[in-house]
């Protein structure tokens, strides 16, 4: 195991951010560390880093009982969501830093960083300052900057946070593509499940400070360990007492088994999906299907239909 | 109309409380030619009083850098219990007026306290000596550094020296390379600001120093002592020059001022 954490606590004056968290990272994994702000994941990857101290627990990393190494020690790289970039010095000079500080070589230190410029794509611009450059290349310069090092882990504390859309999408693509060509054992916290999915091949999700479920994107998707953990990873919808992701409801106009009466209230047709939202005993749900399957059935707003929940597909029971 | 009477009310106000009165220590000064000024200022006791000026002058900045920046960074990095006490104790000397700063000095370091008393059997005398003018400088022009600097490295965050450590760098290792060139203007502006209230200091040096002709005379006691014995050219000299120390650093406090709003992006 590249990295374990074993019962840590954490409390901010007397609020508890964490509560007896274990967590163990794959050497070479791309773990993501999901869950709403201030469940405590942020902290959760600062106790990692050394940045903060755990009241109690331990974190290991690459077998080295680390909890008491100052941040310094712990050869860790680490990207903050607002770059923490160094604005007095150069691209050049910011990616060499960890170098310099370790006083390797002049000649070593271009090579590297060079090297690293290319990775990310910025060697155009290493005698720029970090504040000619955009948020989504200020955010690949903390990276090859936290890379040059050579860390034993690499944590990234919602790393594409603070940059649009667009950019956060390509950036995404991108850190996978990187992961998958430099192995390094990858941390990375996010609130965005979408981004968990695309690029984590492990999803720890937090909430109120303790882990809720751990496993692979498509687990924790299609066998969330609790209502809330399936509320948070996709959509879902109530039907018969039971939530169900709106893909993997059934809907014909005739009867079915097993199936409910519903009266449809509203059509929208979002390009290739068409959201259809219904009325089932006074309670409202909506069933996600493709157009060609709300044209053929011609779908209107108005009409008594039948839904019920695909045969196979995961539902969970709400306590009532 | 507002507008103008405003206008006029404040062209007026500085006209008579600064303009009229320096150009004409000015004019007086330079009233027979260059000849008579530079002949003032190079008196022995006039050399002598630059030469202590800027001797205390240089220790106290050099103390309120050391200090200033020490004391911004706990204020604004750390939480301590009587955190807000040692803000409130850093702006007490833009309160307390020198001559009281003096009397107090006085009374701890003078050769009939305890203090002063057996720091005079160690051979170290304070009080109507340098080391007495620099600590009543020193305690005039505290909060000038701090105060620069604080707002600053409170803008400046603490994100890129966590960046700094866990990219292997010690504590001493990121002050150097982080964190003093992100306030280094602030810090030069409060240096010149310190600079220029250390030699423009008289109330607090004139208790504590004596007033030793050739001894322990600053610029500012110069000017103030030979105005009372009719030397009106050699104060008046002195006085532009210290005018002009004062025009000097203000330009300066002008450059630096803004350069790290700029940086701040």
């Amino acid at each position: 195991m590249a990295i374990e954490v074993r019962d840590v606590n954490k409390s901010f004056g007397t609020t508890p951010v964490l509560r007896d968290v274990s967590l163990d990272v794959a050497a070479g994994s791309l773990t993501a560390l999901l869950g709403p702000s201030g469940g405590g994941k942020s902290t959760l990857l600062r106790v990692i880093a050394g940045l903060e101290r755990p009241d109690t627990g331990t974190v290991r990393i690459s077998g080295v009982d680390a909890t008491r190494l100052s941040p310094q020690r712990r050869n860790v790289g680490f990207v903050f969501q607002h770059y923490a970039a160094f604005k007095h010095l150069s691209v050049f000079r910011n990616v060499a830093f960890g170098l310099e500080i370790r006083k390797r070589p002049k000649d070593e230190i271009r090579k590297r960083v060079m090297e690293l410029l290319e990775l990310v794509h910025l060697e155009k611009l290493a005698d720029r300052y970090p504040s000619q450059l955009s948020g989504g290349q200020r955010q690949r310069m903390a990276l090859a900057r936290a890379l040059a090092v050579e860390p034993q882990v690499l944590l990234l504390d919602e790393p594409f946070g603070a940059l649009d859309a667009q950019v956060r999408k390509e950036l995404r693509t991108w850190l996978r593509r990187l992961h998958d060509e430099v192995h390094v054992t990858t941390v990375f916290v996010t609130h965005d499940q979408e981004e968990a999915i695309e690029v984590a091949d492990t999803i720890v999700v937090l909430a109120g400070g303790e882990v809720v479920q751990a496993g692979s994107p498509g687990e924790v998707y299609d066998n969330p360990a609790n209502p809330f953990v399936m509320r948070f990873l996709g959509p879902v919808t109530e039907i018969g007492g039971s939530l169900v992701r709106p893909h993997d409801v059934e809907i014909s106009p005739d009867p079915v088994e097993g199936g409910a009466p519903a009266v449809i209230s509203r059509v929208v047709r979002l390009g290739f999906e068409v959201r259809v939202e219904v009325e089932i005993g006074g309670h409202e749900a909506w069933v996600q299907v493709t157009r060609e399957q709300a044209d053929r059935l011609g779908l209107g707003p108005g009409d008594t239909v039948h839904v019920r929940p695909a045969p196979g597909a995961r539902s969970l029971a709400l306590a009532v | 109309m507002a507008k103008h009477v405003l206008r006029v009310v404040a062209v007026v106000y500085v006209l008579f409380l600064l303009v009229l009165p320096v150009g004409l220590i000015i004019w007086r000064t330079f009233g027979d030619g260059l000849g008579p000024f530079t002949e003032a200022l190079t008196s022995p006791s006039a050399l002598h009083a630059f030469k202590v000026t800027l001797t205390v002058a240089g220790w106290a900045v050099l103390a309120n850098t050391v200090f200033g920046v020490g004391a911004a960074l706990l204020l604004v990095r750390h939480e301590f219990p009587g955190k807000r006490l040692l803000g409130a104790f850093i702006d007490l000397p833009m309160a307390v007026s020198p001559v009281v700063v003096g009397l107090a000095l006085i009374l701890v370091y003078g050769r009939f306290s305890p203090f002063g008393g057996l720091l005079e059997s160690w051979g170290i005398q304070v009080i109507f000596s340098t080391p007495g003018m620099v600590l009543a400088t020193v305690f005039v022009s505290l909060p000038l550094v701090v105060r620069a600097v604080v707002p600053v490295l409170e803008e400046l965050g603490d994100e890129q020296e966590q960046a700094a450590h866990t990219l292997g760098a010690s504590r001493l290792q990121t002050f150097v390379r982080i964190t003093l060139p992100g306030i280094r203007w602030a810090l030069g502006y409060g240096v010149v600001l310190c600079l220029a209230r250390s030699l423009g200091e008289y109330g607090a040096v004139a208790v504590v120093s004596g007033r030793l002709v050739d001894q322990t005379q600053t610029l500012t006691l110069f000017v103030e002592e030979r105005f009372q014995n009719f030397d009106q050219p050699a104060a008046f000299a002195a006085a532009t020059a210290l005018a002009l120390i004062a025009v000097v650093t203000l330009l300066l406090t002008k450059l630096l001022r803004p350069k790290d709003r700029i940086d701040g992006n």
